[in-house]
């Protein structure tokens, strides 16, 4: 029991502490407290009561047979805690520790939130540790690879520039077989509607950017989407405690839709993503809210239904389960929209999970976790016990996730845990019972 | 003896009630302070409306995921703050008291039910020694300083439970009640006892965040 004793190889994380000393440590840790936080870390850390109230919220604790260590509250004593009660002067091998609980024993789900009598933030707690984490160069090796990505190509995935374009272009060639006068508009000024992705779109996933392309076609969207830069809308620099980074690609991403002067964005169906730009990445940018109006693609798709701009020809055979994902849900209430446009797409009943909607269980995946990559999987994998078991509770055979990270998080959970589900985006149930007008 | 119980009971009342105020004056201005001067993003999100609402539904019993998960803990707690707080001021020997100096006075709880309160608060303390010990992972969160705040919670409580019973020597024990009641005084603006001044804020700016950012109830 314990951090010791479960302790994961990372090159990431251990050539990082190689590099470091307790003065080093102490050094930045301090500038961080001092610099960087305020009242808020102050308040958290001595008015928590210890009550373990927060306990049973996490999924972490639940799924590891009630190991006490996985708390919220205690993962937030063997990191900031520890650090606040040492004054910053810890060895190198805790530090090694204290990123692997921040880095992939907490997805920032927020979920403790709802348990905790004064209102402890735990993920504020455990992204700070993160911060500290990157100021001292101790980032897992996959996250941070995707962090440099960021850096060097303002994208997660090393895509190039002209790799981009002859992607949208790739896929609309694709698509013109079945809507011969698809397009896929590149730049186009005052367009109603930007489309954003996540880089993995482009690099590995570009069927998502085909059924994107035909269903705001099929919509009559007048829909642009960036030649440059600025493209993908994901933040792993978010999740890796670079925040300068971070400041930057929020900025990039509304100041190419600025360029373009659009009328909104719309982004596909991912969760962290829409987070940064909504409530993290958005602030250290220095802007209150976002600059540009930011709709997610359920808000959209629900708009796109309920005003008859996309008809269907069939239904979805239910009954479905679904995902709510923590960021778009918990953190940003589209749980009702969400369950609509799903009534809407659905023949047959929506099967909810015993936790859902603001109270639902992380899928495991999200927070960055999932893009600590290889090393962390089958920890992130075990983790999920608890969800796999509501999800198995439901009895059916479709998940229905809006999120990117849920989706690679529950496509391990439903094999691992042998629960036979199918795990569908919204846009794969659209383009399949969609009335095409061409056709 | 008389000379011991006068000092406690008159200026060292005086005492901790100044270290209580001012020092709690003195929390609230320098947090707050250290609020703008650091956590403008966070300040810039505060609204009254999500603040009151997320503080009224946290005051339900049961209303929060959090108190429906946790139910027994939820009717201790409950329990054990509100003995806590109106015992103290509703007692009538401490009425008297304060009439017998000031003039003034108000209701009062007749003694039987004071007690009753007091040894819901003595239990609820047992309670949460209890879970201290032995509750896996409140052991494992449990620091030294959880400890001094219920020793300081309990103490008054078990000290003047057994003077009003006449229990041991009674001219002690009152003397010690007086002063285990003041250094829970003082102790408020100094200890964890201080989520009494800041627990209203955290609750208030996460309701804020939730409502005005998230859209979503924190509850
Ligand atoms: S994973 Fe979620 S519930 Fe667990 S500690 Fe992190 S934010 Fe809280
Ligand atoms: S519920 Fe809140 S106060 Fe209690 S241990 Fe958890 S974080 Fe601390």
């Amino acid at each position: 029991m314990g951090i010791q004793d479960r302790l994961i190889e990372d090159v990431g994380l251990r050539e990082g502490v190689s590099r470091l000393t307790e003065d080093k440590i102490q050094k930045t840790v301090n500038a961080v407290f001092q610099g960087e936080t305020g009242a808020r870390l102050k308040a958290y850390a001595e008015i928590c009561l210890r009550c373990g109230m927060c306990t049973e919220a996490c999924h972490f604790y639940l799924s590891h047979d009630k190991d006490p260590t996985y708390a919220p509250a205690a993962k937030v004593k063997q990191t900031i805690g520890t650090l606040l009660a040492n004054g910053g002067r810890v060895s190198p091998d805790q530090i090694y520790n204290m990123a692997q609980i921040a880095y992939s024993e907490c997805n920032l789900c927020r979920r403790c939130v709802h348990f905790c009598p004064v209102g402890i933030d735990t993920a504020y707690m455990m992204i700070t540790m993160r911060r500290i984490c990157h100021k001292l160069g101790v980032t897992p090796q996959y996250i941070q690879d995707t962090a440099h990505s960021h850096s060097a190509t303002f994208n997660q995935m090393w895509v190039k520039d002209d790799e981009w374009t002859d992607t949208l272009q790739w896929q609309e060639e694709e698509a013109r077989d079945e809507f011969p006068d698809l397009r896929i508009p590149l730049d186009k000024e005052g367009a109603d509607v930007y489309y954003s992705v996540i880089a993995p779109e482009p690099k590995f996933r570009t069927q998502l950017i085909y059924q994107a392309a035909a269903i705001l076609h099929t919509a009559k969207i007048d829909w642009t989407m960036p030649a440059e830069p600025g493209w993908d809308n994901s933040d792993m620099c978010m999740f890796t405690g670079d925040f300068e980074m971070m400041g930057r690609l929020k900025r990039k991403h509304f100041e190419s839709a600025q360029k373009l002067k659009v009328k909104r964005i719309v982004m596909g169906e991912c969760g962290h993503a829409f987070r940064s730009i909504y409530d993290v990445g958005n602030r250290w940018a220095g802007w209150k809210h976002y600059p540009v109006p930011v709709v997610h693609s359920v808000e959209f798709f629900w708009e796109l239904l309920t005003q008859g701009k996309i008809k269907l020809v069939s239904k979805y055979p239910g009954p479905v389960t679904l995902q709510d994902p923590c960021n778009i849900v918990r953190g940003r209430g589209l749980g009702d929209k969400l369950r609509e446009v799903i009534r809407i797409l659905v023949d047959g009943e929506i099967v909810e999970t015993a936790s859902n909607r603001e109270h639902n269980l992380c899928c495991s995946a999200g927070g960055g976790v999932i893009n600590c990559g290889p090393p962390f999987k089958n920890a992130r994998v075990a983790a999920c016990k608890a969800k796999a078991d509501q999800l198995r509770a439901t009895g059916v055979k479709t998940i229905i996730a809006p999120c990117h990270n849920c989706h690679g998080g529950l496509d391990d959970t439903v094999h691992k845990y042998e629960l036979g589900m199918e795990i569908k985006f919204l846009g794969d149930i659209i383009y399949q019972c969609m009335e095409r007008p061409e056709a | 003896m008389y000379g011991i119980y006068n000092f406690v009971t008159g200026p060292l009342v005086w005492a901790s009630f100044a270290i209580f105020i001012f020092g709690s004056i003195y929390r609230l201005v320098s947090m707050y302070t250290l609020a703008k001067k650091k956590d403008a993003v966070s300040l810039a999100y505060m609204d009254w409306k999500f603040s009151f609402r997320s503080i009224f539904n946290w005051l339900i019993p049961f209303k929060a995921l959090g108190w429906k998960m946790n139910p027994v803990l939820t009717v201790v707690t409950y329990v054990f703050h509100i003995c806590l707080l109106a015992t103290p001021i509703l007692l009538s020997a401490h009425i008297i008291m304060i009439e017998e100096s000031w003039g003034v006075s108000w209701w009062s709880l007749s003694d039987s039910t004071a007690d009753v309160m007091t040894i819901l608060v003595i239990a609820a303390c047992a309670f949460f020694a209890g879970r201290r010990l032995y509750q896996k992972d409140v052991r494992f969160l449990t620091t030294g300083q959880d400890w001094l705040i219920l020793t300081i919670a309990a103490l008054p409580f078990i000290t003047g439970f057994l003077a009003y019973h006449q229990l041991f020597n009674y001219q002690v024990l009152i003397i010690a009640h007086v002063l285990a009641g003041n250094i829970m005084i003082a102790a408020i603006p100094f200890t964890r006892i201080s989520h009494m001044l800041f627990a209203v804020f955290t609750r208030a700016y996460i309701g804020s965040e939730f409502g005005g950012i998230r859209k979503a109830k924190d509850w």
